[in-house]
């Protein structure tokens, strides 16, 4: 089979481009600008030093015997994403993006965020690489994350609340393409996800391939064989794309996303895209998407900021529809008892985000059995979940 | 009702540019909408341009946005701009949609393009639309005699401004600036280039939209263009009398129109 996506950007059906004309000139140029550092001994051998000394790559594969108990006795192998600089995976793809973005002579970054781990990790990059910094935040999540808010305007980042529409994730996007779209000369856009008009999702893809490089070599040499399971959460799909994308071809390991189900994908109220979607077009890219019946967006529920998505990255599509991987959604109370079982198991408290997946390695070890491995991308650390938790377990002494 | 093609000849026969004016559908009532639009025409807007409220309108500005947030909020559907189209429509004027693809493709692209074209629409324009993922719209609106409009800009190679003179029908949209929608002091430098880029590849007429919102704007860019695209200087009439009468903001909508009316029959040469 060909590789993806194709020359014009598309994974079977999904991805493309839908985007204003302004953009396209912009988009060819970011795409012959990555082709080229692609094949550039000299940019690879940048980056992957970086990764080394300063993100703290390879990140280690964990044993996690207490809270393999839990899960029917299977082993689960921990990719430890929360231990890399920043706490999670998401400086893979912003410090390449940016390093790539000054290659090609831009001087501003802007970046949207939803958790603000990507903006987190944007406004690290930037720091690190002397480039100017805006971060487009939804209200709804300066709020929940106001510690993020706070590490981004310390790195040196300029945070932009996003009052309109649902003031969350996807509001941010369109906040920062309707700022691309005018500084387009002077500016990139370093996008956080799988997700956006081509080449982003095959762009960041590549960035965070690194991921599922490492732990497929970390397996093989600690238990001698590959996994019986990868399984990670999707957002926007980052994280789960990286991990799974270096197992595609091993047929005999089976790949398990896990999408937030909020309060359930009956209720209305989840993110839980390609459980309770159907595709479309948005910000950019064809794929599963939560909307109405006029094909209006519709507003979105997860305990997780970083989960609460109306979309997912066009490749996600494809590997749903061919059944490469499946798809299962999770809700707020399964992450929730998932990421305090962790956290007193294992001394990891995880983000809430990698709670979803956490929970789902739990469900899948009881099917599988014990003789099972399941690697689990530990996405990334729960320091900026404390007080969502704080709340949720009433962890905190005193009046309210 | 007249098409297009046949608007922008009439007003090449008088020397004039076309005036093109966008509302939002169903703000901020479907009536005081439908009022305002009609008030439009017999102000002297040629081309009625009625926006299909979208959840995710990234090529707009804060005006329009607003606009469109309360539109959605109120209820409006599709079915509810189809009927607005009616009405406009059956006052003469070339009536189009401006709509983001996803609602298009939801609806049913043929579907959509039928059910417009029974209700009197002569065009669509699709801003996030591009030419490699137009096969299916190109054909549906063919098969319907519906004028496909795409958007060329400043950053447009001369390769895809051909490409999408080819295909585009109707009028060619040359967006003046790198941006989004929203009024400006200055109409783009880079709109009298990006117009003449798109005269040497084809005939069909060129308007110019985004910045536009003064009688001397009109003329400015009416000396270069065939045809002048107001928006959000249209909305922001309707946005300041928000809580007035509705007679207000349709009396405030008329007025502009009938100074950009003016504006576009002066064709004033551009300021050096």
């Amino acid at each position: 089979m060909d590789p993806l996506p194709d020359p014009s950007g598309h994974f079977g059906r999904y991805g493309g481009r839908f985007v204003p004309e302004a953009l396209i000139a912009a988009l060819d140029e970011l795409e012959r600008a990555y082709q080229q550092a692609r094949g550039e001994p000299g940019f690879t051998a940048v980056l992957d030093r970086l990764l080394a000394s300063y993100v703290g790559r390879p990140t280690p594969l964990s044993d996690a015997p207490r809270l393999s108990e839990h899960a029917g006795g299977a082993r689960l192998l921990l990719k430890r994403e929360d231990l890399a600089h920043t706490g999670s995976h998401k400086l893979n793809n912003a410090l390449g993006q940016a390093l790539l973005a000054q290659s090609m002579g831009k001087t501003r970054i802007i970046a949207e965020t939803g958790a603000g781990q990507h903006g987190v990790a944007t406004a690290t990059a930037c720091a690190a690489l002397g480039l100017e910094c805006r971060v487009y935040m939804g209200e709804v999540d300066t709020a929940r994350q106001a510690l993020n808010v706070a590490r981004m305007r310390m790195l040196g980042a300029e945070v932009v609340p996003v009052g309109t529409g649902s003031r969350t994730l996807k509001d941010a996007i369109n906040e920062a393409m309707r700022d691309w779209v005018t500084n387009v000369a002077d500016t990139h856009y370093v996008i956080g996800s799988v997700m956006g008009p081509h080449p982003f999702p095959m762009m960041v893809r590549d960035f965070q391939r690194v991921i599922g490089v490492e732990a497929r070599r970390q397996v093989l040499e600690r238990v001698g064989r590959l996994p019986d399971a990868v399984v990670a959460c999707v957002g926007g799909g980052s994280n789960a794309i990286g991990m799974f994308h270096p197992f595609l071809p091993d047929e005999g390991v089976r790949l398990v996303g896990y999408e937030a189900a909020g309060e359930g994908v009956d209720t209305g109220r989840h993110a839980a895209t390609m459980s309770g979607g159907r595709p479309g077009v948005l910000h950019g890219m064809r794929s599963y998407l939560l909307q109405d019946e006029d094909g209006q967006t519709v507003e979105t529920h997860s305990i997780s900021a970083g989960l609460d998505y109306p979309g997912v990255g066009p490749e996600h599509a494809w590997l749903r529809d061919t059944g490469r991987v499946s798809y299962r959604p999770v809700t707020d109370d399964e992450a929730m008892r998932a990421m305090a079982l962790t956290s007193r198991t294992e001394g990891i408290i995880p983000a809430i985000e990698t709670a979803h997946a956490l929970h789902g390695a739990l469900v899948l070890g009881r099917e599988l059995g014990p003789e099972a491995v399941i690697a689990v991308s530990f996405s990334g650390r729960g320091d900026k979940d404390m007080d969502t938790a704080a709340r949720y377990f009433e962890l905190l002494d005193g009046p309210p | 009702m007249s098409g297009l093609a046949e608007t922008f000849a009439a007003a090449a026969q008088e020397q004039r540019g076309v005036l093109i004016g966008y509302l939002p559908a169903g703000y901020p009532t479907h009536e005081t909408c439908v009022s305002a639009l009609t008030a439009m025409v017999r102000s002297g807007v040629d081309v009625v341009e009625v926006g299909l409220p979208y959840s995710d309108p990234l090529m707009d500005g804060p005006t329009i946005q607003r606009a469109v947030d309360a539109s959605l909020a109120g209820g409006t559907r599709i079915a509810d701009v189809l009927r607005t189209v009616e009405s406009v429509a059956a006052t003469g004027a070339a009536t189009l949609v401006m709509s983001y693809w996803n609602p298009i493709e939801q609806y049913g692209a043929r579907r959509f393009a039928a059910d417009l074209a029974a209700a009197g629409g002569v065009g669509v324009i699709t801003p996030d639309l591009t030419p490699e993922e137009g096969g299916e719209w190109l054909a549906a609106t063919a098969e319907h005699g519906l004028d496909p409009v795409f958007l060329v800009a400043p950053s447009s190679t001369d390769a895809r401004i051909a490409q999408i003179a080819g295909i585009g029908r109707g009028f060619i949209y040359a967006a003046s600036t790198m941006g989004v929608t929203g009024t400006r002091d200055r109409v783009s430098g880079s709109a009298p280039q990006l117009v003449a880029r798109v005269r040497t590849v084809t005939k069909t007429p060129v308007a110019v939209g985004l910045g536009v919102g003064s009688a001397a704007q009109a003329a400015e860019v009416a000396g270069y263009a065939d045809g002048v695209i107001v928006g959000s200087a249209f909305v922001r009439r309707l946005l300041d009398s928000a809580g007035a009468e509705p007679e207000t903001g349709v009396r405030a909508v008329a007025e502009l129109a009938a100074e950009l009316a003016g504006g576009v029959r002066q064709r004033r040469p551009r300021p050096v």
